[in-house]
């Protein structure tokens, strides 16, 4: 864990210090990491932690970013109310869906999950008159944070670049300190023996549950920042194939580790930066490397990297 | 009224009779290895792209039903013998991303071979036109697809209760272990069930090219598809593939009909109203 502690804090000494060398388009590109990272990271909570598969995760995310799209275009929300809102929003959603879908576990919670995730997404849909159906929100200026009575503008990518690792590193430290608090380790024994927590007493529904609205409140938090980010709330941030993403990014990380789904998904946009550009059909490519993945390197590039660090490789 | 609830339930077994060749391919699959084949429908789509290319170079549709799926097979055959083999001790989780990983390669394949635009094939000279259906004129092809898909089950059903290697499969199905002690050969089993799995839906697709655009995305929509219909019916159930399919066809056809605004959203509540109800699907065990 030291290395994983130290790690972090040098990567975040780089990112502070990232956008004084490296040209506009890489801060854009490190914005897209660190929201989808944490997005990746909630589903980990539930994945990685509490062993239960998630393909509905997006519906969370999609509804934290319709919900700060909103508030920015029709009232001028400031970016803490935004989130407030996504927040809010998602967690409400997760509060419901959780409850139920927590009564199921394994490939029948994915499948549930998936179904209550894409009536999320048909909603979006084709609720034209208030979600403007497949095009989405569009036409939102750009989003200010208005804090003790100043207001700054996040308008230019390198302040928005700020102020998104600054919420996703808060984040992190949060979700990272609920992963060692008691209900984390908790949630741990419900990912390896569920059975025996049972019977040692633990509702094992009920703590499934907190971490489903747990990782659906932190998911709607990456949504919020992902909107305006984007400029954008599209129904794709829903869809079944965006809840694919955090599972791919957790796996190409590692699960197993805190910040495995972050470096994941760091690797799924360095990869797609790269390989975009030489060929259109970047999937194909995207296919071959998970194949190789899960032959090989099971525990994800993190995972193995450390594993390998800790000289037991 | 009557006629129009008619040919609307008739729309809806068409569609049911499709899904249920896929979808006997997916329970098949699970049922007997336990892995969820995310890649199905891109098999599937494979199969209506072969049945595509088998008409521009024989001009006959009866030879591309034929080829399609057996080329779509062995292509199966050889991710199972490959890829698949070097996993089954591994969490089900790995295994469901590497069919998802085999997804967006046949996908992106697919789109590098034919092209990102949508291809139509014309139905064989037999089964083009139309027959009047109560006074309404119906797509012969469709009256096809519903009598075929009946009686491609009844084959199935034979050939599981009715030859040794049915009952070897169901065997396998049931307990892998107890099979495996008794002299049955679970790995060529397995690899024989994923040939078996993928020439179904390669069947599925080459069947669908006449009555659908084949286009690169059509993949992505039907292996959600049959995930709900195998899942409603009940993972690894035979019966259950066929009357959740029946279930999902006729409720997409009266959507379309009726509530055309929340027609997309009716798959998804069907299918979290069958798991809240009977988590294990009609005609899964119960727990």
């Amino acid at each position: 864990m030291r290395v994983q502690g130290l790690l972090g804090i040098l990567v975040l000494l780089a990112l502070i210090l990232l956008p004084s060398f490296l040209p506009i388009y890489f801060v854009l590109l490190f914005t897209e990491i660190l929201i989808m990272g944490l997005f990746a990271l909630s589903f980990n909570l539930l994945f990685g932690y509490t062993g239960l598969l998630s393909f509905g995760h997006a519906a969370f995310f999609g509804l934290g970013g319709y919900a700060a799209a909103f508030l920015i275009r029709d009232w001028g929300a400031s970016m803490a109310l935004a989130m407030l809102a996504g927040v809010i929003v998602a967690g409400a959603a997760a509060v419901l869906i959780g409850y139920l879908s927590v009564r199921l576990d394994e490939i029948y919670f994915a499948m549930l999950t998936l179904g209550f995730g894409m009536m999320f997404f048909t909603l979006v849909h084709q609720w034209r008159e208030v979600t403007g159906g497949s095009d989405g929100i569009t036409g939102f200026g750009s989003p200010t944070l208005k804090l003790f009575g100043f207001t700054f503008s996040l308008g230019h990518p390198v302040h928005y670049y700020y102020f998104a690792l600054a919420v996703v590193a808060g984040s992190s430290y949060l979700l990272w300190r609920i992963t060692r608090s008691p209900f984390g380790l908790l949630l741990l024994s419900l990912r390896e023996n569920p059975e025996r927590a049972a019977f040692l007493g633990v509702d094992v529904r009920r703590y499934r549950w907190f971490a489903f609205v747990i990782a659906g409140i932190f998911a709607g938090l990456a949504g919020s920042l992902f909107s305006p980010f984007d400029r954008m709330a599209s129904p794709t941030m829903l869809h079944w194939t965006k809840s694919a993403e955090p599972v791919l990014m957790s796996i190409l990380g590692g699960a197993n580790l805190f910040l495995g789904p972050m470096v994941g998904a760091a690797i799924f946009f360095f990869l797609e930066h790269i390989i975009t550009k030489f060929t259109t059909s970047w999937m194909i490519f995207l296919g071959a490397i998970l194949v190789l993945l899960v032959i090989f390197f099971p525990e994800g590039i993190l995972g193995t990297v450390v594993r390998r660090g800790h000289g037991k490789g | 009224m009557m006629e129009t609830l008619i040919i609307t339930a008739l729309n809806g077994l068409s569609l049911g009779t499709l899904l249920f060749l896929i979808s006997m391919g997916l329970t098949t699959i699970f049922g007997v290895m336990g892995v969820l084949n995310f890649a199905h429908g891109s098999l599937y789509m494979l199969g209506a792209y072969m049945c595509l290319q088998a008409m521009r170079l024989f001009h006959n549709f009866w030879l591309g039903l034929l080829v399609a799926p057996l080329a779509v097979g062995l292509l199966g055959m050889a991710i199972e013998v490959q890829f698949l083999r070097k996993i089954y001790d591994r969490h089900l989780t790995l295994q469901l991303l590497l069919t998802f990983a085999f997804l967006l390669i046949l996908d992106d394949a697919v789109r590098i071979l034919w092209g990102a635009g949508y291809h139509t094939v014309d139905p064989p000279r037999l089964l083009a036109g139309t027959l009047k259906v109560l006074g309404r004129p119906y797509p012969v092809y469709s009256l096809f697809i519903l009598v075929l898909g009946p009686a491609v089950g009844l084959a199935l059903w034979a050939f599981f209760y009715r030859t040794k290697v049915g009952m070897i499969v169901r065997a396998a199905a049931m307990d892998r272990e107890m099979a495996s002690s008794l002299g049955v050969n679970v790995p060529k089993l397995f690899t024989y069930v994923f040939f078996f799995g993928s020439w179904l839906a390669g069947l599925g697709g080459a069947l669908a090219a006449p009555l659908r655009a084949i286009g690169p995305a059509m993949g992505e929509k039907i292996i959600i598809e049959s995930f709900i219909v195998v899942v409603i019916g009940g993972l690894g159930s035979f019966p259950g593939a066929f009357i959740g399919a029946m279930i999902f066809g006729l409720f997409d056809a009266f959507g379309i009909h009726f509530v055309p605004r929340i027609h997309m959203a009716i798959p998804f509540i069907l299918l979290a109203a069958v798991l809240l109800w009977r988590p294990r699907g009609l005609f899964g065990e119960e727990i």
